[in-house]
């Protein structure tokens, strides 16, 4: 059977660094990190660095009589207004599919909640939110919603191309964003899972994550793109380590066989790769997981890095953010360097990128792991 | 790809206490809590698996599920850890935990009770008791859809290697619980063929 193939046609990124895919990148090449110590006690009993929007923050969303939007909606419904406005998408389509990613949604409503009733049920369900989002655009078909912990972005890219590899969707709109709240930020920190500092991938003195907002969209098409530089989503594959639910795998074997089955789907060798987009959280063990799994795929010489130290980590965002910035280094020729950086701190050695290298790319490869033991990766190709 | 033809091999049932493996009675206990039949069941099956006790009640739900699903069914030695997945729905995500660890954060936040606030967290704990590591994924759907599923899960075979998949239903919000897990497989012998029909009937059951 013919498999369609898979391009990115369009993309945003909603962040405290801009709020379109432009503005976010040029912030990337000048090295500009989102990251500001925070003192909010609404949020943190203690001061705590973040990558947060300010409190004065408007997304443009035209307001609806019957619902009123959470930040988390507004968030994904800008997110999407503004990728749908760089490419041609019959929304009312039925071959046309909203697919949203989230790892906490609408969470905040369950700090504020006195009881949790059906209402509020219904209100926080993630589903909700897509269909609003749905509604807001008009968007026909059914949306599918991902939440799997920190993989989730790159979660709903692979479903998102399966189900138009299938032939059941020509378009996918892929949306993923999540807020900070008090409910997120206790939780790891009660993990003492964030970095004091700004957080600082794969460095030998890191010491955890910070935590970042943001949303990011990526819209898909099997239609290929008939001007510009064509960018194409080849693979993508899924694995669990089942080791831990909240400590990433000691061997990287679980990372590596996504990898590596991406990989053979695209039908790329590790010489192909250009540059790797890590996950890179800053913790001790993710980053020396994922350091042992580049190292198994035989990719320790190419030039890798995390985004981490400008976003920090957006949960179920952070894939589609990472996914949206490699679209552009893809594009511009530009490997970023990862921002906290300096000396070598995993017991296997990488190539971590730190500082801007402009050379001739052509392919990357996309990973993330998260809680539950899962990891994914996506491979994406540039043709001229 | 190829297109083959899987069969469901094994299914399992939870709900208002009562619990079905292939549409046999296996256990019932309409008294009592959530988390009380959640025990009771544990111990009706004899599993003897510690981590048990430290799970939120999604990932009790899950696991017994999974282990209920399994037993006698699944002949693990046929398989390779990559080549069995887990494909789960529900429509409140880990609204229970959620609840549960913000009451904590009142007092002093609990780690362990903040990392059950991710629904993919009931297939990590399926995944860790049986070792599978392939394809895994957590959808949320404002109810059961199973023409969605049945595309996932065939995909997942024609195109992706996966050789066997547990996947279905796990829902617990405070009192109400439901959880329908179909093992899914190739042809092994008395096989029930894995079709939106075969899927939505099994499912209909448990509002009878």
């Amino acid at each position: 059977m013919y498999m369609s193939e898979v391009f990115i046609v369009a993309e945003n990124i909603v962040s405290p660094l801009g709020i379109t895919a432009a503005e976010n990148f040029a912030q990337l090449k000048k090295a500009v990190s989102g990251i500001q110590l925070h003192t909010s006690e609404s949020l943190s009993s203690e001061p705590v660095h973040a990558a947060l929007f300010s409190d004065a923050q408007k997304f443009p969303v035209k307001e609806n009589k019957s619902t009123k939007y959470t930040k988390f909606e507004q968030l994904l419904i800008a997110s999407v207004e503004d990728a749908l406005s760089k490419a041609h998408v019959d929304v009312k389509n039925k071959k046309t599919l909203l697919i949203v990613s989230s790892t906490k949604g609408n969470i905040s409503l369950v700090e504020t909640a006195e009881t949790v009733n059906d209402e509020l049920k219904k209100r926080i369900a993630i589903h909700t939110s897509a269909q609003l989002v749905a509604d807001y655009f008009q968007f026909t078909s059914k949306p599918v919603v991902i939440s799997h912990a920190c993989v989730s972005g790159l979660a709903a890219i692979i479903t998102a191309m399966r189900l138009m590899q299938s032939g059941q969707y020509d378009t996918a709109v892929v949306v993923g964003a999540d807020i900070i709240t008090k409910f997120i930020l206790s939780g790891f920190q009660s993990f003492q899972a964030v970095s004091a500092e700004p957080c600082k991938p794969f460095d030998a003195d890191r010491n955890g994550i910070t935590l970042g907002e943001g949303a990011a969209t990526v819209i898909l098409s099997v239609n290929r793109p008939t001007n510009g530089v064509v960018i194409k989503v080849c693979s993508g594959a899924t694995s669990n380590d089942a080791n831990h639910i909240s400590g990433p795998s000691r061997s990287g074997e679980e990372l590596y066989q996504a990898i590596n089955t991406a990989m053979k789907q695209a039908g790329v060798k590790p010489a192909d790769i250009d540059f790797i987009s890590a996950h890179g959280t800053a913790t001790i063990y993710n980053d020396e997981m994922e350091a042992k799994a580049i190292n198994l795929a035989g990719m320790q010489d190419i030039p890798v890095n995390s985004l981490k130290g400008y976003y920090g980590h957006t949960l179920g965002a952070a894939g589609l953010i990472e996914t949206v910035a490699a679209v552009y280094s893809l594009k511009e020729n530009i490997v970023l360097p990862t921002i906290g950086f300096k000396k070598t701190g995993t017991s296997k050695p990488l190539n971590v990128s730190n500082k801007l290298q402009e050379k001739k790319l052509s392919t990357c490869l996309k990973t993330a792991s998260g809680f539950g033991g899962c990891n994914a990766a996506i491979v994406l190709k540039k043709e001229n | 790809m190829t297109e083959q033809i899987k069969y469901i091999t094994a299914t399992c049932r939870i709900c208002n206490g009562a619990v079905y493996k292939n549409e046999e009675l296996l256990f019932e206990n309409k008294e009592g809590s959530a988390p009380e039949f959640l025990l009771a069941l544990y111990k009706h099956i004899s599993m003897d698996y510690p981590k048990f006790y430290k799970m939120d009640n999604l990932a009790k739900l899950g696991l017994l599920g999974a282990e209920i699903v399994l037993k006698d069914d699944f002949k693990k030695e046929r398989y390779k850890p990559e080549d069995v997945a887990v494909v789960l729905a529900n429509s409140n995500a880990s609204l229970d935990a959620d609840t549960n660890y913000w009451d904590s954060v009142k007092n002093i936040p609990s780690p362990a009770l903040f990392v059950y606030t991710l629904p993919n967290i009931v297939v990590g704990e399926i995944c860790i008791r049986n070792g599978f590591k392939g394809e895994n994924i957590f959808f949320i759907q404002d109810r059961f859809d199973a023409s969605f599923i049945n595309f996932y899960v065939n995909d997942l075979f024609d195109s992706h290697n996966i050789k066997a998949c547990v996947c279905g239903w796990v829902e617990m919000t405070g009192e109400e619980y439901k959880a329908v897990l179909y093992l899914v497989e190739k042809p092994t012998g008395d096989e029930v063929l894995f079709s939106v029909d075969n899927i939505n009937n099994i499912y209909e059951l448990t509002n009878g």
